[in-house]
């Protein structure tokens, strides 16, 4: 049995943190580890009772930065598989075993949930036409035209999460990751996955102007760095 | 004559000059940066005082007036240390971060 490791970033997300981990656990996920990100709530607090382990930043730092902590720290303790998980109780824990399934077998490193690989879609109007100008940036950027790239809906061998190293703090690590997924030969595959859209998480999610900021950040570090 | 402007500007330069002193002192800056520093705010004073002195520079580089090469060059002065100051920013959150992350793994509760 491959040990299997499941990485929340969390920031703010009291409310919801709770119900997600118990999620988790109800379809056999035990190793959990939240990283709160010095959120004003008890984010921590509640996600330590709900049986996670934490890891907590002592200033903001971001979900970029989050990951990669919470990463590192499942590597240390030995985990085969990684997977990236929102707070926000936007993923279902029940897609975990088809995101994982492809590394299971052997046929790719990482696996990239996208909401829009299936017919039909939930996603808001606005939502979905700034997802879609991130796929063309993002196609620009790193030269891997996927059908998703914003999605915090990921899984990863651990010969991949080794190599994959996040140096964007912020938002914009979900680029850095598929420009470093391109650079470095990684095999991947998108996976269908569903995105659930309560009024919680939309009134809590990315704004559109936010996205303006992240893209402007991302080309000025690609000259820089 | 010396004109209200210019005692404004020396004042300035005087206290400019007397900060980067400081800072040297606190060992917050190099020698290097010290002299560099120094012969900027110096240059200031005395293109104030002789602004004749920078025709000559004007002319090798085919600007009319003297006093516009000073201000082309303040510009693109500023505009490369505001570039510094945004790389150094960049690496200062890096690092920022690295400790954070560092600290959150071993104190984990
Ligand atoms: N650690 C950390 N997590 C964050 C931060 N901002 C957002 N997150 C988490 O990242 C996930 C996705 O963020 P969200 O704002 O919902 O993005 P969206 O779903 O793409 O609109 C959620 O689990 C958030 O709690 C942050 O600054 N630090
Ligand atoms: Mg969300």
């Amino acid at each position: 049995m491959p040990k299997i490791f499941i990485v929340i970033p969390a920031y703010n997300e009291a409310e919801s943190i709770s119900q997600v981990i118990r999620g988790l656990r109800k379809e056999g996920y035990t190793n959990v580890v939240v990283v709160d990100d010095c959120s004003s709530d008890n984010t921590a607090e509640t996600a330590r009772k709900a049986g996670a382990a934490v890891l907590e930043h002592v200033i903001n730092r971001g979900q970029g930065a989050a990951l990669q902590t919470g990463t590192d720290y499942a590597l240390e303790k030995g985990a085969d598989i990684i997977v990236h998980f929102d707070a926000d109780g936007q993923h279902d824990p029940k897609e975990i075993k088809d995101m994982m399934d492809p590394i299971k077998k052997g046929k790719v490193d990482v696996t990239l949930g996208s909401r829009f690989l299936r017919k039909g879609s939930n996603v808001p109007l606005l939502k979905r036409v700034v997802l879609k100008i991130g796929v063309i940036f993002t196609f620009f950027y790193s030269g891997i035209l996927l059908t998703d790239t914003h999605n915090g809906f990921r899984a990863l061998s651990s010969k991949a999460a080794g190599r994959i190293q996040i140096n964007q703090d912020r938002m914009e690590h979900a680029s850095e990751i598929i420009d470093q997924i391109k650079k470095k030969g990684i095999r991947y595959k998108e996976v269908p996955v569903t995105i659930r859209y309560t009024k919680y998480s939309r009134q809590k999610g990315q704004s559109a102007l936010n996205s303006i900021k992240i893209a402007a950040r991302l080309i000025w570090t690609k000259f820089l760095r | 004559m010396v004109s209200l402007l210019q005692v404004i500007v020396i004042v300035f330069v005087l206290f400019a000059i007397t900060r980067v002193f400081f800072r040297y002192q606190d060992k917050m800056i190099n020698t290097f940066e010290l002299v560099f520093w120094s012969l900027i705010w110096i240059a200031v004073a005395v293109v104030l005082f002789v602004p004749t002195i920078t025709e000559p520079i004007a002319r090798l580089f085919n600007v009319g007036r003297g006093i516009d090469i000073a201000v082309y060059f303040s510009i693109v002065l500023l505009f490369y240390l505001v570039f510094r100051l945004y790389v150094k920013l960049d690496t200062m959150n890096n690092e920022l971060t690295k400790v954070v992350r560092k600290e959150a793994v071993k104190k984990r509760k």
